[in-house]
């Protein structure tokens, strides 16, 4: 295959950036999406120029790290990671956008790469549990519901992408911190921070610089790992129980 | 708790959702108030004259009236005051546009908005020209709001703004009943084809029986 790239370059988190366009060849359908930049790479380092920065890290999706905004989705046409994109995807002569995460909460480090640690901020307020630390639990010491289960393991399976915030026109991280505080909040072990977890995180994800959720719902529908749009309707219940039990103290 | 509630984008999104549910909630009954038109002078006047006489003898001439008028006011205000912070907060949260455009992404955050400032201007409109006469186009006599809903609507403009606006309310209570429902966390996946079923339902309902008002002084039904 062979494609016309316009990516996002940008030198630093201070430079203004650009569209630059790129022409790559002998791509195959069967490449990654990350292995066609890695060709485009290798070819501008070849050629003395300076290689695209981007995220990644396992390639698997599975590590969150990858991102980049495809034609205007937030990881690409697929609901799956752009690590997890493949080439087929596109068609011989396709011009690809190729765009950072845009929110005002994850600024540009260079090219492709933006600071997400406003997420580990936002872990950092809540997204724990006090656990006794030593020898392992025996595994049925606690009971949980099989419902309760299932409900926290569908929200654990957030693996922090940002594609959320990207996608949302609000550049808001109500998913993502809804996840969070879903997957924890419903657990016996998460029971004795089950109130400040969902308030802190709140305030944390404010003060980052987030915007509010207008439940367009453009989160969920770029969210790889499928986070329903109803993450939010659960934390908002879960925060105002909260609002009203520290109120009552 | 207040300030928690108010200092809070989920907090204030609480504000806006509670707001829309009483403005809605007096729609309803609004709407239904303003079909009495379709009965003739003598009951659509009897209607207004007993709206402020709700209550007594417990309460006095007017009372009923200026308490609905007192929450309608609070809810407006609040409504407004964190539509407007809340969609500063948004905007400020994306500064940079992608070069690549998605459309229809923000399709329901922009009806919503716009949709909203077209509210208010007819709230400020509809008052001036229905309770103190002030822009009304014919000779505004208080206690007689029948002739007046007919002068109105016998101008072109008057049904024109009338009408738009209450398709920007069918509009924002489609989204809007709907998303109220999952900021205040009643939403779910069970619940939720229910959820939009009656939202579109009341959308429908306000919006034709609203409509109807203009339509009939049109067609001449009413006159
Ligand atoms: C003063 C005129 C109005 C303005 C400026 C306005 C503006 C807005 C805006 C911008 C939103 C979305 C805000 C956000 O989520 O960030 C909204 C939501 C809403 N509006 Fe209005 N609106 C107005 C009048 C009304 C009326 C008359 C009703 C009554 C039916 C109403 C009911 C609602 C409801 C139920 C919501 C959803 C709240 C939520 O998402 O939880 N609004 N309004
Ligand atoms: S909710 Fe989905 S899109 Fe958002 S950070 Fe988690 S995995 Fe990524
Ligand atoms: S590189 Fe780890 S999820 Fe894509």
């Amino acid at each position: 295959m062979k494609l016309t790239l316009r990516v996002w370059r940008q030198k630093n988190a201070d430079a203004d950036g650009a569209m630059s366009t790129y022409e790559v060849d002998g791509i195959s359908a069967d490449m990654s999406f990350l292995e066609m930049l890695d060709t485009l790479n290798e070819e501008l380092i070849l050629s003395g120029d300076d290689p695209v920065a981007f995220d990644h890290d396992c390639r698997e999706g599975i590590c969150g790290a990858c991102s980049l905004v495809i034609n205007g989705d937030a990881h690409g046409p697929e609901r799956t990671t752009t690590c997890q994109l493949h080439m087929r995807s596109f068609r011989d002569g396709d011009t690809i956008d190729i765009e950072p995460w845009r929110a005002a909460a994850f600024p540009v480090v260079k090219d492709l790469v933006v600071d997400r640690s406003a997420f580990d901020r936002i872990i950092q307020a809540g997204g724990y549990v006090t656990a006794p630390t030593g020898a392992a639990p025996e595994a049925h010491a606690t009971p949980v519901p099989k419902p309760d289960a299932d409900f926290a393991f569908e929200h654990a399976e957030c693996i922090g992408c940002g594609a959320c915030v990207a996608a949302c026109p609000n550049g808001a991280a109500m998913l993502f911190t809804s996840a969070k505080v879903n997957h924890l909040n419903v657990l016996p072990q998460g029971a004795p921070e089950r109130e400040t977890r969902v308030l802190d995180m709140v305030a944390r994800m404010d003060d980052e610089g987030f915007g509010g959720c207008t439940l367009t719902g453009e989160c969920a529908t770029a969210c790889p790992k499928g986070i329903p749009l109803f993450s939010i309707t659960s934390m908002n219940k879960e925060w105002l129980r909260a609002t009203r039990r520290s109120g009552k103290r | 708790m207040a300030r928690t509630v108010w200092d809070s984008s989920v907090g204030k999104k609480t504000v806006m959702a509670v707001s829309g549910l009483i403005m809605l909630l007096y729609l309803v009954a609004h709407m239904i108030g303003n079909l009495k038109i379709y009965f003739g002078a003598g009951e659509f006047n009897h209607y207004a004259h007993w709206l402020r006489t709700v209550g007594e003898p417990f309460m006095h001439y007017e009372w009923t009236l200026w308490l609905v008028r007192v929450v309608l006011v609070v809810a407006v205000v609040a409504h407004a005051t964190s539509a407007y912070q809340l969609s500063r907060r948004d905007i400020r949260a994306r500064p940079s546009k992608y070069v690549h455009k998605k459309r229809g992404a923000s399709y329901a955050t922009r009806t919503m908005r716009w949709g909203g400032i077209i509210l208010g201007l007819f709230i400020v409109w509809h008052l001036l020209d229905l309770t103190t006469g002030t822009v009304h186009p014919g000779g505004f006599q208080e206690g007689h709001p029948y002739q007046n809903v007919v002068d109105t609507f016998s101008t072109w403009y008057g049904n024109v703004v009338y009408i738009v606006a209450m398709l920007a309310l069918g509009l924002h209570i489609r989204h809007g009943f709907w998303s109220a429902a999952q900021t205040l966390g009643a939403g779910s996946r069970s619940r939720d084809r229910a959820l939009k079923t009656i939202a579109n339902v009341l959308a429908l309902l306000l919006t034709a029986g609203f409509i109807a008002v203009p339509v009939g002084v049109m067609t001449g039904v009413v006159s």
